[in-house]
């Protein structure tokens, strides 16, 4: 089966995401108060890896596993767009204590009221591209 | 062996992992976003017929979705099998700072007084996910990205439109914390 190697990396990740506690509201709560280091290292660590990660693929022009150069395609420049958008997503990324992935980690962890806010997200990705021609971008 | 992954993994293990996963999703040829998942459910329950931002190849992004799944699953297995159900160790000062706010010590991964059952279906209680979580959707899409499409992955490649988007998602962040959950707890 093809797709078993993705169903096992996001078990990795939802294992991991949960043994270190960064599905926690109360982990969110603590960041968003400067009160840890915790959830900074956590992220941290992973940007400073990934920093090397993507300078060691792109010096070496390394390919994918099925020879295919990796590419990064750079992401188009405008502020409001980052902005506006990424300050509502921290709006109810500090409320809920959970980004698109912990929000589905939350459901395999039994917290079943998470399932409200993922029913809040699609409805809020469905508003978004019913309305992004008339929103700054 | 059991007994010491029950304990809760130290930080560093999850920025690694979650490098790792970068790292292999890249070499499958992918991108690792996660948001991008609830943009793939909205056309794969058929929005693409009323709204052209939905109407792709949904699934092309099949493997995206099956990553979810992993998510769940790892969730699953964590919660069943790795834990002790032992409360998260936060600071004392955030402790005292969401007593001010009526919301007690943890007592296991997440505060009752919004995930209990009897809390989410509680008017106030099922306002504060949903809303949130539209707000997560919403933003998410505006945004091109979540934590893991810009913070990791965009950052990572040092990109300067995904550094204004974690400046957002912290502006938002700051908002809701200092701000409004004063006036909602």
């Amino acid at each position: 089966m093809r797709g078993l190697k993705f169903i096992i990396a996001g078990i990795l990740f939802g294992i991991v995401m949960s043994k270190s506690e960064a599905i926690s509201w109360f982990r969110i709560q603590e960041m968003f108060r400067f009160q840890s280091f915790h959830m900074y290292g956590i992220i941290g660590t992973a940007v400073v890896l990934g920093i090397i990660i993507t300078y060691v693929i792109k010096k070496y022009k390394l390919r994918d596993f099925q020879g295919n150069p990796i590419v990064f395609t750079p992401k188009e420049m405008s502020v409001p767009r980052y902005l506006l958008g990424g300050t509502i997503f921290g709006l109810g990324w500090a409320l809920t204590g959970a980004c698109p992935g912990p929000m589905f980690v939350n459901i395999g962890f039994q917290y079943w009221s998470i399932l409200i806010a993922v029913v809040g997200a699609i409805a809020g990705t469905y508003l978004y591209g019913a309305i992004k021609d008339r929103l700054p971008h | 062996m059991l007994e010491f992954l029950s304990q809760p993994w130290p930080w560093y293990t999850s920025g690694i992992v979650i490098a790792l996963v970068m790292l292999v999703l890249l070499f499958f040829g992918k991108s690792f976003g996660f948001s991008a998942n609830l943009r793939t459910i909205c056309a794969a329950c058929g929005a693409g017929k009323t709204v052209k931002f939905f109407d792709f190849d949904w699934r092309s992004q099949t493997w995206n979705l099956l990553f979810l799944v992993g998510a769940i699953i790892g969730g699953f297995i964590a919660s069943e099998f790795l834990s002790t159900g032992e409360a998260v160790q936060i600071s004392q000062a955030t402790i005292q700072d969401l007593s001010a706010l009526g919301i007690s010590a943890p007592d296991g991964m997440q505060p009752e007084e919004i995930f209990s059952l009897e809390s989410a279906f509680s008017l106030k209680g099922f306002l504060i996910l949903l809303l949130g979580g539209f707000a997560v959707g919403f933003g998410a899409r505006y945004a091109g990205g979540c934590t893991s499409g810009h913070a990791i992955s965009g950052i990572s490649n040092l990109q300067l439109p995904s550094l204004i988007a974690v400046i957002g998602f912290f502006i938002g962040g700051l908002v809701t914390t200092w701000v409004l959950m004063p006036l909602i707890f």
